[in-house]
């Protein structure tokens, strides 16, 4: 049955089914085209295609090698089949590889950005005006892969930071870049890795050196605007010994019949007593109520906690895509190092998630914790699949996982896939996962106190992701404090 | 010949066999699925941790009859309690009806090609073969296609069984590898109660592979109870599936104990296809040496209203692997359905290895769903307690574990196996 043939007038408030089916029915609030010339690559995808990104890029020779490499083992890669969703088969020469916004003359400012441009980030709320004005986060903002400007760049220079899109640090840090790039993901690790590297058209590089607290929150804006695209954007963070850096990453796209595919690949190096703190509020259109359209969500993050007491830490709210297949994960290598996970993941209508994390225990005194709550409303399908891997040597290691699964209405699932495997006899490792809808007892106390069953269900979802949400910088939590609310409006069972 | 040569032949010629016309499809289309599929391996997700390419390629002597063992061969392996018990015996994968032993006039034994083309035909059609819709990987596959002198049992209405079955799987290792398959479809009728311990032994001192498919039903209100106890020496490899089908108001029990062997899985199945079915499984995988034991689990919610709990715990030393997928299916219409699982490890070495994926899929929203796992070592403030009141470390430990394994220890109903497993344990737990 589909959602739209259900009654549209609730006729009253204790009717918490129909409340939810209300919820479940609102719109993508996102979808808008921004009318601006974009520079397209033909469709499909060879290995011209492939020197064309590169060229375009003005990329230098090793560049192009690395490219060419990955494309190649591309092609002898199968599609992964394991995850717990569903889609048609895609067709990887039906989309376009790089799409630009068109600009004649590279802009020395923000003031110069094509002011089209710079509306379709005041109509997602984050004006870069605005933003660089009050809230002092400094923006890369990236449409369409290829990142547009890059606000507070001089300041960050001042302590030594580099924070600028991946093409420039190809050109101005190549030693940098050469050495850290591929060394977390390596081109060969995955299908979509493999794709992101032959055709990945910008990104954002991040390097903090030796001791440097970064003095704000480093943010990208990741939008997908053209028809028929593909966003392949790459990131990279160098952490150096004893720096400090929180980055955050928005994502949203417009509205459209058809998929466009997303495969991104986010690198993380964390040296001696560092912290990189990534926090991720994607918002990509999900589809519409028939699960027509939505982006297909294909990434791979990952982290390395290189040097002692190193730290890092992923924190995800993930509202939208049509499919979510992401798994970001940290490689504990360091003596004394930390990984954390903090997920939400809402799923409605058709949506589809399948997102967890690895935490991979190498290095000794290692500690990782896992918490990861996933809303299913909707006929949607949400899974959590996680491994806690405690290698051989990794003496003392300890994890605590907790996956807990909310269901709104009866004709969405929550699935939880952990993996867990131990090789240490000192390590300790603690999984626990529950599943349940919220009960009828809760929401009749919130009515008793007179509030209605919407706000109650908004209330308790928000107090059942807390414990996540807690976690995400202020910029951020309202923003998904109010993307929660959304996703969910009307889906309250 | 390949192994997989032989069984192919094997299967082949068995197509030709005319005994029942359901058995005889059964083997044609799990033939079919077996040449489909192959054997598994790691890069199936449910063979993940378990490697069955070893034992594949080793050489097996497919001839071995029935009638390699006697009764004084036998005699050295019975279970306690054997005196109260029925017997059923398996050898080299086939049905003895000879060294059987059947006391309760409540059940019926005979072959599965008789039952098959006589008054239980509707029973087999129904039931026999019903595994094979959730383990589609090959193996599962090869015990039907190769399915061949099996029993059936059948126990009667109301029947109050004071007599516990024990099925012992004796495999004939002495001159040469041996490779069997045995199969058995057990029906327990209305409001029936029913008791099975199955074994498996292997004489003599070269290598065994059993593949063996025990599927069960429990009519409405029937009652069983199943204990498994893997205690075979290691040169033995077992696949063993426990497939049990509940109707309405039906309660299982199942408790399985592996402590020694090679390679052992335990598939253990519980389909609840009818409201207010009751189901618990417990396990205890006490391993040593080289000894790898994996336990899968499903328990499929299909109707509202029912109730499953597990528990799992595992002990390991040497350089055993202990392996633990539960899975728990919640269908839509499973509404009001309890389900628990929890599988607690201790690990004892550096060598020793635990792989753990407790899953839960989950598509009704009236539930009350969780699992937890946990893997560690012993408690040290625990051992400080206890030597600090005078207990040596040695036996502080051996006091700890014994404790952890009690809890599924005390699921175990029948006395005598109980007593049986409490021992053998203490006497593990002393030599270490």
């Amino acid at each position: 049955m589909k959602t739209d043939v259900l009654p549209p007038i609730i006729q009253e408030e204790s009717d918490d089914r129909a409340v939810i089916e209300k919820t479940v029915q609102s719109e993508y609030k996102y979808g808008f085209v921004t009318q601006i010339e974009t520079d397209e690559a033909p469709m499909g995808l060879s290995e011209e295609i492939v020197r064309f990104i590169s060229d375009k890029k003005n990329e230098p020779a090793w560049m192009l090698e690395w490219r060419l490499k990955a494309y190649h083992q591309w092609l002898k890669m199968e599609m992964p089949q394991w995850a717990n969703i569903h889609y048609p088969k895609i067709n990887f020469q039906d989309i376009i590889y790089y799409s630009a916004p068109k600009q004649k003359v590279k802009p020395k400012s923000l003031d110069e950005v094509d002011p089209e441009l710079r509306n379709t980030f005041e109509k997602l709320g984050i004006s870069l005006a605005e933003q660089k004005r009050l809230s002092g986060v400094a923006v890369d903002a990236v449409i369409d892969s290829v990142s547009i400007g890059t606000s507070f760049r001089e300041q960050l220079a001042e302590l030594g930071i580099i924070f600028c899109s991946m093409s420039e640090a190809i050109k101005e840090h190549p030693e940098l870049v050469q050495k850290y790039l591929s060394s977390v993901v390596p081109v060969t690790d995955n299908f979509f890795a493999a794709l992101n590297a032959a055709v990945f058209s910008d990104g954002s590089f991040c390097y903090i050196p030796k001791g440097v607290h970064c003095p704000m929150e480093l943010s990208t804006y990741f939008r997908i605007n053209a028809e028929n695209t593909g966003q392949f954007e790459r990131t990279l963070i160098v952490a150096e010994e004893g720096s400090y850096v929180s980055y955050l990453e928005g994502c949203t796209a417009p509205m459209r019949d058809e998929n466009q595919l997303h495969a991104a690949v986010v690198e993380l190096i964390a040296m001696d007593h560092s912290e990189i703190k990534y926090s991720t509020v994607q918002n990509w259109y999900p589809g519409d109520k028939d699960g027509n359209g939505g982006i297909y969500n294909f990434v791979t993050k990952r982290g390395i906690c290189k040097g002692h007491h190193a730290k890092i830490s992923w924190t995800q709210v993930e509202t939208g895509s049509a499919i979510t297949w992401k798994y970001p994960s940290v490689i504990l290598k360091g003596d004394y190092s930390i990984g954390e996970f903090y997920s939400v993941a809402v799923t409605n209508h058709h949506q589809q998630a399948d997102t967890g994390t690895k935490m991979m225990h190498l290095g000794k005194n290692t500690k990782s914790r896992i918490v990861s709550k996933g809303i299913s409303a909707g006929l949607s399908n949400n899974s959590y699949r996680g491994l806690v891997s405690v290698s051989k040597h990794a003496d003392h290691a300890r994890n605590y996982s907790q996956c807990d699964s909310l269901l709104l209405g009866d004709r969405c699932g929550a699935h939880t896939f952990p993996y867990i495997e131990v090789k240490n006899k000192s390590a300790l490792v603690e999984h626990e996962a529950t599943t349940s809808k919220i009960g009828e007892d809760q929401i009749f106390y919130c009515n008793q106190r007179g509030i209605s069953t919407e706000t109650a269900v908004a209330l308790i979802v928000n107090g059942f992701a807390r414990e996540v949400m807690n976690n995400l910088p202020m910029e951020f939590a309202v923003e998904a404090q109010k993307l929660l609310a959304i996703s969910l409006e009307g889906s309250v069972g | 010949m390949s192994t997989i040569e032989q069984l192919n032949e094997k299967m082949e010629s068995l197509q030709q066999m005319e005994d029942g016309s359901s058995l005889k499809t059964l083997r044609h289309e799990a033939f079919s699925e077996f040449r489909k599929n192959g054997v598994p391996t790691t890069r199936h997700e449910e063979w993940k941790y378990t490697r069955l390419g070893g034992i594949m390629n080793k050489d097996y002597n497919f001839s071995l009859d029935r009638h390699s063992i006697s009764k004084e061969d036998f005699d050295a392996y019975r279970l306690p309690g054997y005196e109260e018990a029925n017997e059923l015996v398996f050898i080299n994968g086939f049905y003895s009806g000879e060294m059987s032993k059947i006391i309760s006039e409540e059940l019926v034994v005979m072959p599965l090609e008789r039952a098959a083309a006589g008054e239980y035909e509707n029973i087999i059609t129904t039931y026999l073969g019903h595994s094979r819709n959730y383990l589609v990987d090959g193996i599962n596959a090869m015990n039907t296609a190769l399915m061949h002198d099996g029993v059936f049992v059948f126990c009667k209405k109301n029947a109050d069984t004071k007599h516990p079955v024990y099925i012992y799987n004796i495999q004939d290792a002495r001159s040469s590898n041996v490779f069997s398959q045995p199969r058995s479809l057990i029906y327990v009728s209305q409001n029936a109660k029913m008791q099975i311990v199955e074994t498996y032994i292997t004489i003599g001192q070269s290598e065994s592979f059993t593949n063996q498919v025990m599927e069960v039903v429990t009519m409405q209100d029937a009652r069983i109870e199943y204990y498994k106890i893997q205690k075979d020496h290691v040169q033995t490899n077992a696949v063993s599936t426990t497939h049990i089908i509940q109707q309405e108001r039906g309660f299982a029990h199942a408790v399985t104990i592996s402590m020694d062997g090679g390679i052992v899985r335990n598939n253990l199945n519980f389909i609840m296809c009818a409201d207010h079915g009751e189901s618990h499984m417990y396990g205890l995988y006490f391993l040593q040496c080289n000894t790898h034991a994996d336990n899968h689990t499903i328990v499929d919610n299909i109707r509202p209203n029912c109730l499953s709990n597990q528990l799992y715990k595992g002990i390991l030393s040497g350089h055993s692997t202990g392996v633990f997928n539960g899975k728990i299916f919640v269908r839509q219409a499973a509404q009001k359905t309890n389900a628990y699982q929890s599988n607690k490890n201790i690990l004892m070495s550096d060598t020793a290895t635990v792989n753990a994926k407790p899953q839960l899929e989950i598509f009704a929203d009236d539930v009350k769903c969780s699992h937890g796992c946990t893997v560690g070592h012993l408690d040290d403030e625990g051992l400080f307690y206890l030597q600090s009141r005078g207990i040596p470390e040695t036996k502080a430990r051996a006091l700890l574990i014994h404790a952890f394994a009690m809890d599924i220890l005390e699921q175990i109903y029948l006395d005598p196996i109980r007593k049986y497993i409490d021992q053998e344990i203490s006497e593990r737990l002393e030599n270490e």
